[in-house]
Formats: C-alpha cells, structure tokens, sequence
C-alpha cells in the first residue's frame, strides 16, 4: 500500500487520494488570451524531476499541495495550500473573488 | 517412413528460413536521410514503409533498449476501430483494413485472429454513445453494429448479465474486433526494412537533437560509453511513453502526461472466450489468447510516474471488476503482470506530423490506442517524410490542435479508466 501522508488528516491509502494536477499560478482571469489559457490547460509539466501537484483527499473534500518525484515516486513534502509561495496563491485567491 | 523423415530433416535444403535473424549491427554511419528515433513497432513500422513504398532507404532507427522492447511490448493487442469521430474513426479504420493481410504484407506471421469486439453498455447514456458510434463506423466501412441481450448471451455465454447493480442493457458489436502477436507485429516491420537496407541499431540511446536556425541538422547518440554525432536530413520521434523528454531536447514541449497502464494475464485454460469483452463501467476488458490465457486490461494509473512498476491495488481493483463479469475466474491464477508508459493527450487521441522544429516530424500522444494504429502510423509517418507533407488522414492530429482548441475528443471510445 502506498501511503500519502496528507496535511489534515495523517498518513493515508493513496488510494483514498485524487491526482489533481500541476500546481501552477492560474491566468488573469479578466484579461488572459486565449492562448494563455491554453497554455495553461493543456501543457503542464512532465519532466522526471520533482512536481508540485494538486491533491485531493475524497472522503473530506481536503485540498493540498504534494511535491512528488516523477520516476521514484517519493513524496517528499506536503502541505496546505495557503503555504504556497504568494505568486501562486494570489493568483488562485484573485480568480475566485 | 521415418528414415525419410530423418534424412528430409539432415538434407541441406530443408526449408527453414534462411534469413529469420535481423543483420548484424554494422557501425553507425555519419549521416543518414532520415533517422527514426525509437524503435518500437510505430518506429520500425516508418521505416519499413520508407524502405518498401517510397524507396527510401538510407534511413536509421535508433532504439536505447532493444526492438519493440517498450510500449511495443507491453500492450494487450487489441486492434479495432470503434471509435467515436469521424477523423477517429476514418484513421483507425485505415489501420484494421491493414492488419487483416500484414502477415502477407511482410511475410511473417504475426497470428492475426479476428475475433468481434464487444464493448458493454450499463445505462442508456451509453446505449446511445454505442449508437451513434455504431453509425459513425459503419459509415467509414466498419462492420459494428447496436445489440441486444439475447445476442450477448449468444456470442459471450460465459458473461454475467447482472454484474453488481448494472446490468448488461446492450453491446457495441464490432465484428472488425481483432487482436495479433504485438513482438511479431514489431518483429515484420523490422526484417521487412532491414531486409531493405535500413539500418536498425539497439542500445542507442539519442542524448540531444541538435538544431540549426530551426531545423533538425542531426542527433547525438550514446553507445555503451561511446558518444557519436549524427547528421540527418529529417527526423522522426515515436518514442512514446518518452516523447515529451525527448521533445524537451529538441526545445520544444508538448501536451502530454505520462502514466502507467498496467494490464495482466491468467493461467492458460481451455478456449470459452471467443470475443473481445469490455465493460467501460467497470473499467475493465477481458480477451483470451490462441493459448488459452484470460488477459485483462484496464484503466491508467491513477497519477502521472516514469516508472513500469506493477502495483497490488490495480491487480485487486481490476480483478474485482472482472470477476463481477465472469465470476468463475475468481479461481483462476493469474501468471503475470506488467506495466507501459502512456503519453496521455487530453482528447485521447494521437499527435502526429509536424513540430515547430523543421523537418522533425512527431509520432506521440499514443496513450492507450498506439498498438492498434501501428501499420497506418507507419504508413502515414513515411508519407509525411517522404514527401514533406501531413497527409490528409493525420491532419486533424496536429500538435497545435490544442492551442486551436481543436480536439478530436475520442476520451468515450479510448480506455477504460473512467
């Protein structure tokens, strides 16, 4: 069993867990070309380094951060949201006011 | 009567195939007109085409593990053309008409066995899916049709038709349904180019794609610890599973995730399967081989990895699926488990023909449908190198579909995994 060990509430089956992407700073909502949110949406990173990825614990409906390898599958940080750096962030918080 | 045998068997010219083995490796030359980097089936297959069709053989595939020792390898046969658009469909439809006589094609046999297809409507949402891919095929010369219960009671006798709480309402009969030897398949194309002076060279692992005010010029290559420089005059990249780190080294990036896809496959038993089965709702499908093994597929892992592990939760959430269909597999022991590497798209459908690089041309986003595509793949990547054009066929597979938002949305008709 792979355990990911969640924010909120400890180590966890990753099996209760949902992938939800790159974290990455989301476009300006108001005034972001076309081209930008295609940028966005259909180009993430997949490199064989480490990724700062969305996850989602299903069974509470909890959001955080994982930064994970690529090829060996270590988990090496989690964390809450609000602990991301503040480009990202204010971004996200910016696009949903 | 056996001293016959005996002495026909010593005789010089017993009929054995004098040429089954592929050349011997030569020296890598320093300039070849095309190299093909990756050697799996979508590799050989190109410059088997090259070789055969257009006369152009002064062509090198460069493979870092061994033939078809990838996704080639990895991959549970399956050849089809049930689709859901017109340009899916229309594509892969090329590709099953090419299956049905490739063993004569290249003179080797790769076990092609048309079985029908059979794909498992539990709701109405997917009866009218099936429907409207049913007409769609038809319409590009398939042979697929709507079917009710009685029939697949008929064709699959050993089916649970009340799995779970969703029972079996209809099927997606599609007789063109086949599966083939998939090494073979690779193993054909192979002999086929090298037999016409194409070079293959394994354990040649391309470390950078050099380019020259936008254009391809050549390749770097490892070899054990040597390093050589090649020069080209076109390129192709069908490394899929890879394709995004190798675009990477040409510059350019691509919109693909990379993940697993594991599948398994059982004991051999007597035959009692003779269709392809699968349960999109159950996210599973079920076939048996020429000998006797259950093979199950499924959907892709549940997160993007570089790594062909295979994992206990797949094998436990794929088989409790698959029992819920045929219940008395449950005592079956299951013999293995492997896992490929997916370039994931988010239409589910290919990325074929130009990259911003000139004379690069991109075979990638196979995900889960890149076996079955092999013989029109090859066809239409050679047509492209050939003569510097995207055919009409792979036009719709642009890489800038994206950025068009252009997507040839097949996620309904591709894998099993939602």
């Amino acid at each position: 069993m792979k355990i990911m060990p969640c924010p909120l509430n400890g180590p966890r089956n990753i099996s209760e867990f949902t992938f939800g992407g790159e974290v990455t700073p989301l476009p300006d909502v108001a005034s972001a070309p076309d081209s930008e949110w295609a940028e966005h949406t259909f180009y993430s990173y997949n490199g064989t380094g480490v990724a700062r990825e969305w996850w989602y614990h299903v069974p509470s409906g909890y959001w955080f951060v994982a930064e994970r390898h690529r090829v060996t599958d270590d988990i090496l940080r989690t964390y809450d949201p609000s602990e991301l750096p503040a480009d990202v962030l204010n971004s996200q918080q910016e696009a949903f006011q | 009567m056996p001293f016959a045998l005996l002495k026909y068997g010593l005789n010089g010219d017993y009929p054995f195939e004098q040429d089954a083995d592929l050349p011997t490796p030569t020296a890598l030359k320093p300039h070849y007109d095309v190299v093909i980097i990756g050697g799996g089936g979508h590799g050989v297959a190109t410059a088997y085409y090259l070789a055969k069709y257009h006369g152009i053989t002064n062509v090198a595939v460069l493979e870092k593990g061994y033939l078809g020792g990838g996704n080639t390898a990895r991959n549970t046969a399956v050849i089809r053309s049930n689709y859901l658009t017109s340009e899916g469909v229309k594509f892969y439809s090329e590709s099953v008409k090419l299956f049905k006589d490739l063993s004569n094609e290249f003179d080797f046999n790769i076990m092609y066995s048309r079985r029908g297809q059979l794909t498992l409507a539990h709701t109405d949402s997917a009866i009218r899916a099936f429907r409207q891919r049913a007409e769609v095929n038809k319409h590009f010369g398939g042979n697929t049709e709507l079917i009710g219960p009685q029939e697949i009671r008929e064709l699959v006798p050993t089916l649970n038709m009340k799995p779970g709480h969703q029972p079996v309402l209809a099927g997606l009969w599609h007789q063109d349904g086949a599966t083939a030897r998939h090494d073979a398949v690779a193993w054909g194309y192979a002999k086929g180019a090298t037999q016409r002076g194409v070079e293959l060279h394994q354990l040649t692992e391309v470390t950078d794609v050099l380019v020259e005010e936008g254009k391809v010029t050549g390749v770097k290559v490892r070899q054990g610890s040597a390093e050589h420089t090649i020069r080209c005059g076109v390129a192709v990249q069908a490394v899929s599973g890879h394709s995004t780190l190798l675009a990477e080294k040409a510059g350019f990036k691509l919109p693909i995730v990379s993940y697993p896809l594991q599948a398994m496959v059982t004991q051999p038993v007597k035959p009692f399967l003779d269709p392809l089965v699968s349960s999109p709702a159950f996210h599973c499908y079920v076939q048996q081989t020429g000998r006797g093994e259950i093979v199950f597929g499924g959907g892709s892992d549940p997160y993007p990895l570089y790594n062909s592990r295979s994992t206990l939760e797949l094998k436990e959430q794929l088989l409790a699926h698959a029992v819920e269909l045929f219940p008395f597999m449950a005592n079956l022991k299951l013999m293995r488990q492997w896992t490929g590497l997916t370039d994931m798209t988010s239409d589910y459908s290919p990325i074929m023909g130009l990259s911003p690089v000139e004379n690069y041309y991109l075979d990638a986003g196979w995900g889960t449908w890149g076996f079955k595509s092999t013989p029109i793949c090859g066809q239409s990547m050679a047509e492209l190198v050939a003569t510097g054009k995207v055919p009409e066929l792979i036009k719709p597979f642009s890489a800038d579909r994206f950025s068009e938002f252009r997507q040839v949305n097949e996620m309904g008709a591709t894998a099993a995994s939602h």
